[in-house]
């Protein structure tokens, strides 16, 4: 009897090696409408491949939820396949030594992901000093956009802005008239959002690059930044009394009904219009905002976590693959108002939006104008981004003076670091 | 056989003893050494010293959240108590579809913080709710934006708060006040004693054990209140109502600040005994006197 037993639990757990269909457990935060279509598209895809894909969304708080299940499963020992992680928080994993072997990286160097990637999107992907992917990414957000009502625009002679202070006129304008300049929900990720748009737009490429990049205290001290804050606090003056607390698609919706002329926000936000059944140049318009050439990309990517079994291996393997396949960057990114992270992707069915994203992308790559966005963590720390989010968040909603915000940000950032 | 007899209660409360132990008193202690240590991302074993708390009382972001929680766990426990009294002593006076009144006032409570924060949220927007419908029905000069004005907005998660609990805190007292003797009452009338008098000075008094329950319960929901707050006001504008429960969630799940987020919750947590175990202490001291 209980030789049967031992016998019975040892042939539950061995992995039976020869019948093992790929098998994946992906964690992620993609629930809502055009979120979960788009991933819809990668679950058949895994499907009609004979692999079995474990679901395990967790929603609720932009994926704060999602980061207390997946840390407690690291804890326990037992890590998802794939989760969504992006930006330097993948390296960081890599470091707490949960991520290789990086079984992706034989798929990665099969199908020649340096060639199907640009360089900069390819060094987020990649871990153990840049040897090794073990990431997956599946598409690029441009952030610095401004979304704009065409009737209101063009029924007060107003032309999308060349710079911020064409904006400041345009937004003078709009409200002598009762029209609200800029639809905005003053959240701390939104008031970052705003914020790193400005300084880019202000400071320029260098200036952002080494602000929140290099995280260099004299350049987050200096007199350029006290300009950024000043703009920040025009800004202020442009939204409405509702602004703090409010969703950012509820801000997009006051764009659609014309009750607000702007609204700067990433590119999620044409999902929105799309939902309305409003186009581009024919009810809104889509415009970078004012800077000299820079794009703030968030490149949304999925980590393979170290697993054990082979049917988890080759489960990552399979997802992996297919991330990077052509039919789902195309599908997935139409659904998500994002670009492609491949670069071999036909723009052609595109509309007009991601279509100007895509070559903007270009030509900034070419002028050294594609930096990652901070505010949506592609670049420093977290505690460090946190610490930078708190300040702008709290003077944007205070009547601190920009000279005491720099002094705050240099100091909080010293403190994080 | 005896022997299991004899020992049954105990046999059969100790699994749920060894699980309040381990998942209670274990985790209290585990987050105690966490927060001597360097963990961020994930938890780390190597101890550091007592820097986290260094770093802790070095942001500014904690002293908003505390000064935030003192004046909450103040005004919303003061608050409740005298709410809830009144309403109870208002109850008490043998007054017609009490049921009814009571269930009305009760209600609230059967509803989540994370309800109660929305709602109030929309009714405290200035575009949507009580400053725009005061507006419209043509108090033009009306305003109410305590939701959007950072240093009053902590004041209207004390609103939210009062309005969920002041109810269940009636209850309670209500309950006390029908446990006192009539006989006590009846004699203090005859000794010319007025009804206000007959309650501050005789039925209140007899009700301390009844506070003590109230502002114990009162206290651990104001210290540990998080969704409330995420509902309401999400610690904005800006930073402005932010309290260590919000804190220690955004450093160890967003900020990837785990040793932070550990110092920062048994901050609370003595905070809390600070405040209870001497309460607690004297009054079952008091007690066993009587006893």
């Amino acid at each position: 009897m209980k030789k049967l037993l031992i016998a019975l639990i040892a042939f539950a757990l061995t992995p039976n090696i020869s019948f093992a269909a790929p098998k994946a457990e992906v964690l992620h935060w993609w629930t809502s409408g055009g979120e979960a279509k788009a991933l819809q598209v990668l679950k058949d895809d895994f499907a009609a491949k004979s692999g079995e894909w474990l679901d395990m969304p967790v929603s609720g708080g932009g994926g704060d939820a999602a980061m207390q299940t997946l840390k407690a499963r690291i804890v326990a020992n037992d890590a998802p396949a794939a989760a969504q992680i992006k930006g330097p928080t993948i390296q960081a994993y890599d470091r707490e030594g949960v991520v290789a072997p990086y079984n992706i990286d034989a798929v990665a160097k099969k199908e020649g992901w340096d060639k199907l990637l640009s360089k900069q999107v390819a060094s987020h992907m990649k871990c153990d000093d840049g040897k090794a992917y073990c990431a997956a990414p599946v598409n690029i957000h441009r952030i610095d956009w401004f979304w704009a009502n065409k009737k209101v625009l063009d029924s007060n002679g107003i032309k999308m802005p060349k710079s911020w202070s064409e904006f400041n006129a345009a937004a003078d304008k709009l409200q002598a008239k009762g029209i609200i300049p800029l639809a905005h929900g003053s959240q701390p990720w939104q008031d970052a959002t705003v914020f790193e748009a400005v300084a880019l737009g202000i400071g320029g490429n260098d200036f952002y690059k080494k602000a929140f990049v290099d995280a260099d205290v004299s350049t987050l001290s200096g007199s350029t930044m006290v300009k950024v804050f000043d703009q920040m606090r025009k800004l202020k003056g442009y939204t409405d009394a509702g602004s703090p607390g409010r969703d950012w698609n509820v801000a997009t919706g006051m764009v659609m009904e014309g009750k607000a002329a702007f609204q700067l926000m990433g590119d999620w936000a044409k999902g929105e219009f799309a939902a309305a059944g409003l186009k581009p140049d024919v009810d809104y318009y889509c415009a970078s905002t004012p800077s000299d050439n820079g794009y703030l990309y968030n490149v949304d990517s999925f980590i393979f976590f170290k697993v054990k079994g082979n049917d988890k291996v080759e489960g990552q393997k399979l997802l992996a693959s297919l991330m990077m396949g052509k039919n789902f960057q195309k599908v997935f990114n139409m659904y998500k108002g994002s670009i492609p992270a491949r670069l071999d992707v036909s723009m052609a069915d595109f509309d007009k939006c991601a279509k100007k994203s895509n070559s903007d992308l270009n030509t900034a790559a070419k002028k050294g104008g594609l930096l990652p966005s901070f505010a949506h963590g592609m670049t420093l720390e977290l505690g460090v981004k946190g610490a930078i989010q708190d300040v702008v968040t709290e003077h944007f909603n205070s009547n601190m003076s920009s000279q005491d915000a720099v002094k705050k940000l240099s100091a909080a950032v010293k403190a994080a670091s | 056989m005896f022997w299991l007899k004899r020992n049954l209660p105990r046999l059969v409360i100790a699994p749920s003893f060894g699980v309040l132990i381990w998942f209670v008193y274990g985790f209290i202690l585990w987050t105690i050494y966490i927060s001597f240590t360097k963990s961020k991302l994930l938890p780390k074993y190597e101890f550091w010293g007592i820097d986290q708390y260094f770093r802790l009382w070095s942001m500014p972001r904690w002293h908003v959240a505390v000064e935030n929680l003192f004046i909450f766990t103040v005004l919303f426990i003061i608050l409740c108590v005298f709410i809830g009294i009144i309403l109870a002593i208002l109850l008490d006076q043998k007054i017609r579809a009490e049921g009814f009144l009571r269930t009305i006032y009760l209600y609230p409570m059967a509803l989540s913080f994370i309800v109660t924060g929305t709602a109030w949220k929309w009714i405290l927007n200035p575009s949507l709710g009580l400053e725009k419908f005061a507006i419209d029905i043509g108090f033009e000069t009306f305003t109410f934006d305590w939701l959007v004005t950072p240093g009053m907005s902590i004041y209207t998660i004390v609103i939210a708060g009062v309005w969920q609990s002041s109810g269940f805190i009636m209850a309670i007292f209500l309950a006390g006040l029908r446990s006192v003797d009539d006989e006590i009452i009846k004699a203090a009338k005859i000794d010319g004693a007025g009804l206000i008098a007959v309650y501050l000075k005789i039925i209140l008094p007899m009700m301390r054990p009844v506070f003590m329950s109230a502002i114990v319960i009162l206290l651990h929901l104001a210290i540990k209140s998080y969704d409330l707050v995420i509902a309401l006001t999400a610690g904005g504008p800006g930073i402005s109502s932010d309290m260590p429960a919000v804190f220690m969630t955004q450093m160890a799940f967003h900020r990837s600040e785990i040793g932070l987020a550990s110092a920062s919750a048994i901050m609370m947590f003595l905070t809390v005994s600070a405040i209870v175990v001497p309460y607690l202490y004297s009054e079952l001291k008091r007690e066993d006197q009587r006893n």
